[in-house]
C-alpha cells in the first residue's frame, strides 16, 4: 500500500525562485533546522558545514534561543507598529513584526515561523536571494510528507525517508 | 518579494486535491458504525469521535496554514470568520456563517447549512444521544490548540436529531503564548 501516490505531486507554489547564485550548483545551502513550538529540534540536516563548534544539543538550544530573542528584540525596536510587548514577555507566534533573515559575510540565515509554531531555519551562502518563497515551499513539503504521514507522531524527531529525499531534491535547486 | 496575500476559501478549494464526496461520506459512516459496534455506549462513541477529531486537527492546522497563507488572526472574531469561510471551505467544500457572539467576544456559533458528512444518514432510535459529526468539533479544537488557543467546542443543534440546522458553539478559554522552554541553568 502506498501512502504517497506518485500522482499526488503537489505543486503548491512556483519552483525555486531565481536568485543570484554562486555558480556552485547544489552547494549553496549549508544547513536546515526545524523546530516546533516547544523548542524541540524536529530535524537538522547539513549539506556543507566544515566548521562545527558545539555538540548538537547545545547547537540546537543556541539556535532556538537566538531566534526567540531576536524576535523579541525586533518587535521591541519596531518603529512603525503601535503595540509592543515588553522585552522578554513571550509572544504568540505570528504576533509582533516577523524578522525573516540576517546576513553575515560568510552565511545568510533565513527564518520562517508558522502561526502553529513550526520554525524553519535555512542557512545558505550570502549571495542567495530572498528565500521566503523557498521557505514556504519547504513548509509545504513538510506538510505533505511529514504531517500527512500516519506513522509520524507530532512533536517527535522527523525520520521520514521520503521527506528527506524530497527536501534534498528541492534544496539542490535553490540558487 | 512581499509575502503572498491570504487566499480566499474558493481559491484554495479549487487548488487542493479533492476526493469523491460519496466516498468521503460513506467512509465516515463506516467509521461511526464500527465505533458503535465496538464501543456500544453512545457517550463513549462521542468521546472517541472527539478524540479522533482532535488528532486530525493537530495535523490539519499545518496543512491549512501552508495552503491558505493566512497570517495570524488579530482576534477571536477573525479566527471564527477564517474557520467558517476558508477552513471549512477548504476541507469540506462548504462554508458556514458566524453568529450569536456573546458580550465579551469569546464565544460564537458556526452555522452550517450543508454538511457533507451526513448525506444519506438517519439516526435510529437506539442512537439518539449520538453526536454523529462530533469529529468536526474535535478537529476545530485540535487545530485551534496548535495556534495557542484553548477552546471548548460543542454541538448545539444537529439536524439528525430533529433541529433545523447544524450549529457548533466555540468558546475561547484562553490564549497560551509560547514560553522559552529551556531553563537558564541547563
Amino acid at each position: 500500500m502506498q501512502f504517497f501516490g506518485a500522482s499526488a505531486e503537489s505543486n503548491p507554489s512556483p519552483l525555486a525562485p531565481a536568485g543570484t547564485g554562486t555558480g556552485l550548483l547544489g552547494n549553496n545551502t549549508f544547513m536546515i533546522y526545524f523546530f516546533n513550538r516547544n523548542g524541540e529540534c524536529l530535524l537538522y540536516r547539513e549539506w556543507h558545514r566544515p566548521l562545527k563548534t558545539l555538540e548538537s544539543h547545545q547547537d540546537h538550544k543556541l539556535m532556538f534561543g537566538l531566534l526567540f530573542s531576536l524576535k523579541s528584540f525586533t518587535t521591541k525596536l519596531d518603529p512603525i507598529s503601535a503595540e509592543k510587548g515588553s522585552l522578554g514577555v513571550p509572544l504568540l507566534p505570528g504576533q509582533g513584526c516577523s524578522f525573516h533573515c540576517f546576513c553575515t559575510n560568510t552565511y545568510k540565515l533565513s527564518f520562517m515561523e508558522s502561526p502553529s509554531g513550526i520554525k524553519i531555519i535555512l542557512v545558505t551562502h550570502p549571495k542567495c536571494g530572498d528565500l521566503r518563497e523557498s521557505l514556504r515551499y519547504i513548509y509545504n513539503i513538510y506538510v505533505d510528507y511529514v504531517m500527512k504521514n500516519p506513522l509520524y507522531a507530532p512533536g517527535t524527531a522527523i525520520k521520514c525517508e521520503l521527506f528527506n529525499t524530497k527536501l534534498d531534491q528541492y534544496i539542490r535547486t535553490i540558487v | 518579494m512581499a509575502p503572498l496575500a491570504p487566499r480566499s476559501g474558493d481559491a484554495v478549494f479549487a487548488s487542493v486535491e479533492r476526493v469523491n464526496a460519496e466516498l468521503f461520506t460513506l467512509t465516515y459512516g463506516a467509521i461511526v458504525r464500527q465505533l458503535l459496534t465496538d464501543l456500544e455506549e453512545v457517550d463513549e462513541v462521542n468521546k472517541q469521535l472527539d478524540q479522533m477529531g482532535y488528532n486530525i486537527g493537530i495535523r490539519l492546522i499545518d496543512e491549512f496554514l501552508a495552503k491558505s497563507n493566512v497570517s495570524r488572526c488579530v482576534d477571536f472574531k477573525e479566527t471564527a470568520e477564517v474557520i467558517a469561510k476558508v477552513g471549512l471551505k477548504m476541507f469540506l467544500g462548504v462554508t458556514a456563517s458566524v453568529s450569536n457572539w456573546d458580550a465579551d467576544g469569546l464565544s460564537c456559533s458556526l452555522i452550517l447549512e450543508d454538511n457533507p458528512l451526513v448525506d444519506f444518514v438517519e439516526l435510529p432510535d437506539a442512537c439518539q444521544g449520538l453526536y454523529y459529526c462530533n469529529v468536526l468539533a474535535g478537529v476545530i479544537r485540535g487545530a485551534l490548540e496548535m495556534v495557542s488557543m484553548k477552546t471548548e467546542v460543542n454541538w448545539v443543534r444537529d439536524m439528525l436529531r430533529g433541529d433545523d440546522a447544524y450549529e457548533i458553539r466555540i468558546k475561547l478559554l484562553k490564549q497560551v503564548p509560547e514560553e522559552y522552554p529551556y531553563k537558564d541553568d541547563e
